[in-house]
């Protein structure tokens, strides 16, 4: 079992939720409640992520942040090194392409926020602040949290962006779906079979254990 | 209560985050070597032999050779490079991107390699292989991708030599670099593949096949060159004097590599 690839994985996934939990709120609350005209090229463009190949994607993160891109070279004189090829690489280009979601269905939460108790919060002279702490979140939560699990999840399995924009160096970018690929080449067929039924394991429990508490939060409110 | 039940989780969430954050910088220490995979098995045991003598660590990363220069070229944190093609060492270095002009280290030779209960059984000519061709029996022949896998480029070459390489390419399967192709060889889905002698002889290995030394005159000679890239430390420069060093060169003989004469 290699568990600095599956240490590693953590982090990252950790990093992308952390990062990605005020990106979904202030994002899905922005697009639920918002109505100007480029809507639905903001949501388009959300969503991209989604539908593009990884390698794809990975190739045009290459393009952007490598160390002939202004990103990429902005990067460099800042922190004194490369963009790509780094933790820090992988968490952006995580990020980017967990957008969708984590936007999407803290989206959907906001939506389902009844007009009236808004403008009732804003006739009780609440702040929109206020309103979005006492009112929106407790309500919304729930579409939140499956935000976060999806892309906690996800990141746990990203594979194609981590293997153009990553080289496998182990502590460092060798997640353990690259680790996995990795033994596999190595003809350690036992090593895979542990570390992908650890994957399985994990990924299933974050998603049963969100499914759980969201039932009983419906039963509660009903 | 649910706001209350939602800031908890946020600060446990950040705590874990907070304690999570600092291995990943502490193992930054160990110079990360990239290395072609045929080296998979070989390079993996002079590691391993190096660091019991100097207790030096170092990170191995195996892959194509022409994958990990254009991740050089991308600025890809490596210290050592050790090709399976030495043009890409002359390219690199050309582009001054390492250290000096490297020194060759070994030279690759290819194998005909077939799982056990395979229809092809594996022959220095390569005649059962043109049999099957003939009598339409083989399905998938596994090789590695000649557009950038070295070995790949030098079994397209064997397979012209032997005028087998426009019948057998509606056949092929590409492995991404030698070591998949390996994989795609034994797996039994094909049946077999041209892959590197240093793998087939790796017992983890040729306890799945059977395999045939193809003679080294059928290709350009696999001639790998290693160098240290620009951001070398002390650690890489004492792995890749190992390297060079008789209990690394007997590990790699124990792998079928030639060896240069020159030190």
């Amino acid at each position: 079992m290699d568990w600095t690839s599956l240490t590693l994985s953590l982090e990252l996934a950790a990093w992308t939720v952390a990062i990605l939990l005020p990106v979904s709120v202030l994002g899905g609350r922005w697009l639920a409640y918002g109505r100007f005209r480029a809507k639905g090229a903001v949501e388009a463009l959300v969503m991209l992520p989604l539908v593009l190949p990884p390698t794809v994607f990975g190739f045009y993160l290459l393009l952007a942040f490598g160390r002939n891109s202004p990103v990429g070279a902005f990067w460099q004189e800042t922190f004194g090194h490369q963009l790509v090829f780094t933790f820090e690489g992988l968490v952006v280009a995580s990020v980017i392409f967990n957008l969708p979601f984590a936007i999407q269905p803290a989206q959907r939460g906001f939506e389902a926020i009844a007009v009236d108790l808004r403008e009732a919060a804003a006739t009780c002279g609440m702040s929109p602040w206020r309103s979005l702490w006492k009112v929106e979140l407790p309500l919304a939560w729930p579409g939140l949290m499956t935000a976060m699990v999806l892309t906690f999840a996800q990141t746990l399995g990203e594979f194609g962006i981590v293997l153009m924009g990553g080289g496998s160096i182990p502590g460092e970018t060798k997640t353990v779906a690259i680790a996995i690929y990795d033994r596999v080449q190595g003809f350690d067929m036992q090593g895979a079979g542990i570390m992908s039924a650890a994957l399985v394991a994990i990924s299933f429990s974050a998603i049963a254990i969100t499914y759980g508490l969201s039932a009983r939060v419906g039963r509660r409110l009903a | 209560m649910p706001v209350l039940f939602c800031r908890r989780h946020l600060l446990a969430a950040l705590s874990s985050l907070m304690l999570s954050a600092a291995p990943a910088s502490a193992q930054n220490e160990a110079p990360v070597i990239a290395a072609a995979s045929d080296l998979q098995f070989a390079v993996t045991e002079i590691a391993a032999a190096f660091t019991a003598e100097t207790g030096h660590e170092v990170r191995l990363s195996f892959g194509s050779t022409g994958n990990f220069a254009t991740q050089i070229r991308e600025g890809a944190p490596f210290q050592m490079f050790m090709a399976a093609d030495q043009k890409f060492i002359a390219d690199l270095h050309a582009e001054g991107l390492t250290r000096d002009e490297g020194v060759l280290y070994a030279e690759g030779r290819l194998a005909l390699m077939a799982p056990k209960g395979s229809a092809l059984q594996p022959d220095a000519a390569l005649d059962n292989l043109a049999a099957l061709l003939e009598a339409g029996t083989l399905t998938r022949f596994a090789i590695a991708n000649p557009e950038h896998a070295p070995y790949g480029l030098r079994a397209q070459e064997a397979l012209q030599h032997r005028g087998l390489w426009e019948e057998i390419k509606p056949f092929l399967i590409l492995g991404e670099n030698v070591s998949q192709t390996a994989q795609f060889a034994l797996s039994g889905n094909a049946e077999g593949g041209i892959v590197a002698l240093s793998l087939a002889l790796a017992p983890e290995v040729a306890a799945q096949g059977d395999h045939a030394l193809i003679p080294a005159d059928w290709h350009a000679p696999l001639m790998q060159r290693m160098v240290l890239l620009r951001d070398a430390g002390p650690a890489a420069e004492a792995f890749y004097a190992y390297v060079q060093q008789p209990k690394a060169r007997e590990i790699m003989v124990r792998y079928g590599f030639v060896l240069p004469d020159e030190g």
